[in-house]
């Protein structure tokens, strides 16, 4: 009825639209200018490749979460789970949970690096799925469920390890974590690689309209003919399946398995995906936002670092930019629903 | 009982006078006068889009007037909001009810006044003491120390009723207050309404229920297309049916709604429905439940189904659409018996769905149209490995929009950028990406411009002359009328009638639709 005044404000809904997927890149762009200045040395390849590989393993995770947070979904579990994989993994590749932390490259032991990066994946696959289900069929909100599983995963990490590390892979499995192709880190390949095949699986797949399609709008979608449960099922699957290639890669780089790793991962990957623009009301976002809003916290953490910043004031600074990234995507929606 | 000395000599207690609301280029509301006296129940009826809830707005203080003037109880009344025009004393209850679920009855009745006892502190006991009395007056027995969410729906406007009460309302608006109500319920609410006109209490009952209005009320305001339409006083008796449905309707066919000639609809059976049954479903106490539902669609046939709120048209829809469970009965598609558990499993059958609530069931607001056309078609307009065959999906869309003059900018364009008209057009056109056998189209010009209402009724028309079955579910007669080769009226989770298009008039629908099957019998 009131179409006329709707209309009217298209231009002005673009606009909104173009700042919401640039905006990010343009701080991030910012940023990375004024460390520049500060400190020239910021944009030294070995830093930048030493940026990429700190964000590679949040960022794995991110891309995930993404997926995730389309649907209007939320999972706190995956820094726990990242921990629960990485145990996982070092036992498969060590055939045991015996800590020898030994740098020698003599001969395969355990299973070897590929029975180990199959038992992360779908260890964290499993897992996803089995939160999924739980927040399909017994309507349990995601952030319960998860929140639930972020201790139910610590706590089976503890009990495998008996709280300590495993240590000790062979050579081939390191690479994963600290080898380099040409001058490029092997995990910052990874990630990119995953980067492309999950932008490519959300914007030109059947299966990625329907993760927008689910999160856009949960009755439609069902009303649409859609399988909602199996794509929010799906969803956490996915998030689960990258926090097992996220734990392989962390174990490979450390030449260990620790019981602690990963605490607070969830923050700093919430953190990517809601920084790089996607809604956490669903529907709205892509994988690109992500992996500029890793970067984003990457660039942050690091040249605040070589400025000498102390950690402590990072996590300041790296909170407010979350808040500031939620108060931008608040108020665009604000401007395009009115 | 309202005598004519009761009503005679006592000065109005609101007096509406010449009041008008323009909306952006629409009148909603037209030089409209009413007036309701203490102790007295008026009936506001009017149809869908009469301009009822634009008058209940305005009288509840949500918006104001364009132009006219109201006057309570001798002062002007301006209010600025809801709450300035309940301190005034006029209360409106809603459809939806207000009540906050997790609080008590008692603490719902106070609520924001609680009574105050030593130290300033909430005298928990006065308050129950209190609520107690408050509720008598409503005939409700019930413990003031009970959650709202453990009420049914009926004692929950009861609750709301009793609560106007405590806050010395003179005037109580009801939205109708019945379209959720079992007959017993209906019976108990209609005799409090009485003992508050006893009391003094002026009430306004708005509702779409002819025979409950003629039953309670003393006089009647009827609205038609925003303007009044008449009003009616009893006289000895109730106000009778036939008087009401002539001023509600009142026109000729209108012009808006060229009536289509009669088509020849040769087709065999598509859908049949034999002996549907649903039971009520603890998760949605308040959905309509069918009843012993018999129906036939033929192929390139238009089957309006007329029906008011809550008469168990839409829930008709959705049982047959797999959207709701279905307790017994058969469905038969070209012969074969489905039974459908999911929309999709209804959908791959060949069954589309376009709901009543655009907004929550059909658009994905914020996401581009083409995902909105191609969502229910994902699989044709795919590959095998499932990745989109994105140039013939926007082939697809780029002629959808041509043949059904969608106005849009591009592809990308969130749909909720769309004007109502438009949105419904991409809805249909999501369906007709996927060839559909039948098509249960619910309300299908709601929030609908009327220029594009005529556009939509034009795309079924089409549909159906290209042999899709077509069930058009609708409140608003006239548009019943103009696209509908045969007609069946619903009431209470039954059908309650059929004709052929050609012979319904709105008056005769309308009697269907309103009438109660005991009162059918007598007649």
């Amino acid at each position: 009825m009131t179409s006329t005044t709707e209309q009217s404000e298209r231009s002005g809904i673009n606009v909104a639209r173009l700042l919401m997927s640039f905006g990010p890149l343009m701080f991030l762009a910012l940023l990375i200018v004024v460390f520049t200045v500060l400190k020239p040395s910021f944009i030294d390849p070995i830093n930048i490749f030493n940026i990429m590989r700190q964000i590679s393993i949040t960022g794995l995770i991110a891309l995930g979460m993404t997926f995730v947070i389309l649907t209007a979904g939320i999972d706190l579990s995956v820094g726990s789970l990242l921990a629960f994989c990485g145990m996982v993994a070092a036992v498969v590749a060590k055939g045991g949970t015996a800590n020898t932390l030994s740098l020698s490259t003599s001969g395969a032991q355990g299973f070897g690096w590929f029975a180990a990066l199959l038992a992360a994946v779908v260890v964290g696959a499993l897992a996803g799925g089995v939160q999924g289900f739980a927040i399909t069929r017994l309507k349990v909100p995601p952030f319960v469920v998860t929140l639930g599983g972020l201790t139910v995963f610590r706590g089976l990490t503890l009990t495998i390890s008996n709280g300590g590390p495993i240590s000790g892979f062979d050579a081939s499995m390191r690479w994963f974590g600290t080898g380099l192709i040409g001058p490029v880190p092997v995990p910052a390949i990874i990630f990119a690689a995953a980067a492309i095949l999950c932008h490519i699986v959300l914007r030109y797949t059947r299966y990625g309209r329907a993760v927008y399609a689910v999160g856009g709008n949960a009755e439609a979608a069902r009303l649409s003919g859609l399988r909602v449960d199996r794509i929010l099922i799906s969803v956490y699957v996915i998030v689960g399946f990258f926090a097992g290639l996220a734990a392989f890669v962390l174990s490979a780089r450390l030449n260990s398995s620790e019981a602690v790793a990963g605490i607070g991962y969830e923050l700093t990957v919430i953190s990517a995906v809601v920084i790089g623009g996607t809604s956490l009301f669903g529907g709205i976002g892509s994988v690109g936002g992500t992996v500029v809003g890793a970067a984003l916290i990457g660039v942050l953490q690091n040249g605040l670092q070589f400025n000498n910043v102390s950690s402590y004031t990072q996590s300041i600074v790296i909170g407010l930019i979350l808040i500031l990234a939620v108060a931008f995507d608040r108020w665009l929606k604000s401007r395009v629903r009115r | 009982m309202p005598t004519a000395e009761a009503i005679a000599p006592s000065p109005p207690l609101l007096a509406v006078e010449g009041v008008t609301k323009r909306f952006a280029g629409v009148t909603a509301l037209s030089d409209v006068s009413l007036e309701v006296r203490p102790g007295e129940i008026l009936g506001l009826l009017g149809e869908n889009g009469a301009g009822k809830s634009t008058l209940l707005k305005i009288l509840s203080g949500v918006m104001p007037p364009s132009s006219g003037r109201i006057v309570f109880d001798g002062v002007e009344f301006n209010p600025h909001n809801p709450q300035d025009a309940k301190r005034l004393g006029i209360v409106t209850i809603y459809q939806e009810l207000s009540l906050i679920p997790t609080l008590t009855v008692a603490e719902n009745i106070f609520i924001g006044r609680a009574p105050l006892g030593r130290f300033g502190l909430v005298s928990w006991r006065k308050m129950e003491v209190d609520s107690r009395a408050i509720i008598a007056r409503v005939g409700l027995d019930l413990d003031p120390a009970t959650p709202v969410s453990a009420l049914s729906v009926a004692e929950q406007q009861l609750v709301e009723i009793a609560r106007a009460l405590s806050l010395k309302s003179r005037l109580i608006i009801m939205d109708e207050p019945t379209s959720a109500l079992t007959e017993t319920e209906v019976q108990k609410l209609m005799s409090i309404m009485g003992r508050l006109r006893k009391d003094g209490v002026a009430i306004m009952f708005v509702t779409h229920r002819l025979e409950e209005a003629s039953a309670i009320c003393d006089r009647m305001t009827v609205l038609r297309d925003g303007r009044l339409a008449g009003h009616l006083d009893r006289d000895g008796g109730p106000i009778k049916l036939p008087k009401i449905i002539e001023k509600m309707v009142g026109r000729a066919a209108s012009e808006l709604y060229a009536r289509p000639t009669l088509r020849d609809v040769a087709g065999d059976v598509r859908l049949s429905v034999r002996g549907l049954r649903t039971v009520r479903d603890p998760q949605a106490p308040h959905a309509i439940v069918l009843e012993g539902i018999d129906l036939d669609l033929k192929a390139g046939e238009i089957l309006g189904v007329a029906g008011l709120v809550g008469s168990g048209r839409t829930e008709l829809a959705r049982a047959i659409f797999g959207a709701d469970r279905i307790a017994a009965g058969t469905i038969t598609l070209d012969g074969k018996t489905i039974a459908p558990e999911t929309p999709a499993d209804a959908i791959a059958l060949g069954i589309g769905l376009v709901p009543e609530d655009r907004k929550h069931q059909a658009i994905f607001a914020a996401l581009g149209i083409l995902t909105n056309f191609s969502v229910a078609a994902l699989g044709r307009y795919s590959n095998a490995l499932g990745f989109m065959a994105e140039r013939r999906e926007r082939q697809a869309l780029a002629s959808y929009r041509k043949a059904l003059s969608i106005r849009m900018a591009s592809p990308e364009q969130p749909i909720e950028g769309l004007s109502g008209g438009n949105q419904q057009k991409v809805i249909l056109a999501r369906w007709l990406a996927r060839d559909p056998k039948v098509l249960i189209v619910d309300e299908p010009t709601r929030g609908v411009d009327v220029g594009a209402k005529a556009e939509v009724h034009q795309i079924l028309v089409q549909l159906a002359a290209r042999g899709i079955a077509i069930m058009m579910i609708s409140s608003e007669l006239p548009e019943v009328l103009a696209v509908s080769d045969r007609i069946v009226t619903m009431r209470r989770g039954r059908i309650t009638g059929e004709m052929p298009g050609i012979e319904a008039t709105e008056e005769k629908l309308m009697e269907l639709m309103a009438l109660d099957q005991t009162q059918e019998a007598t007649q």
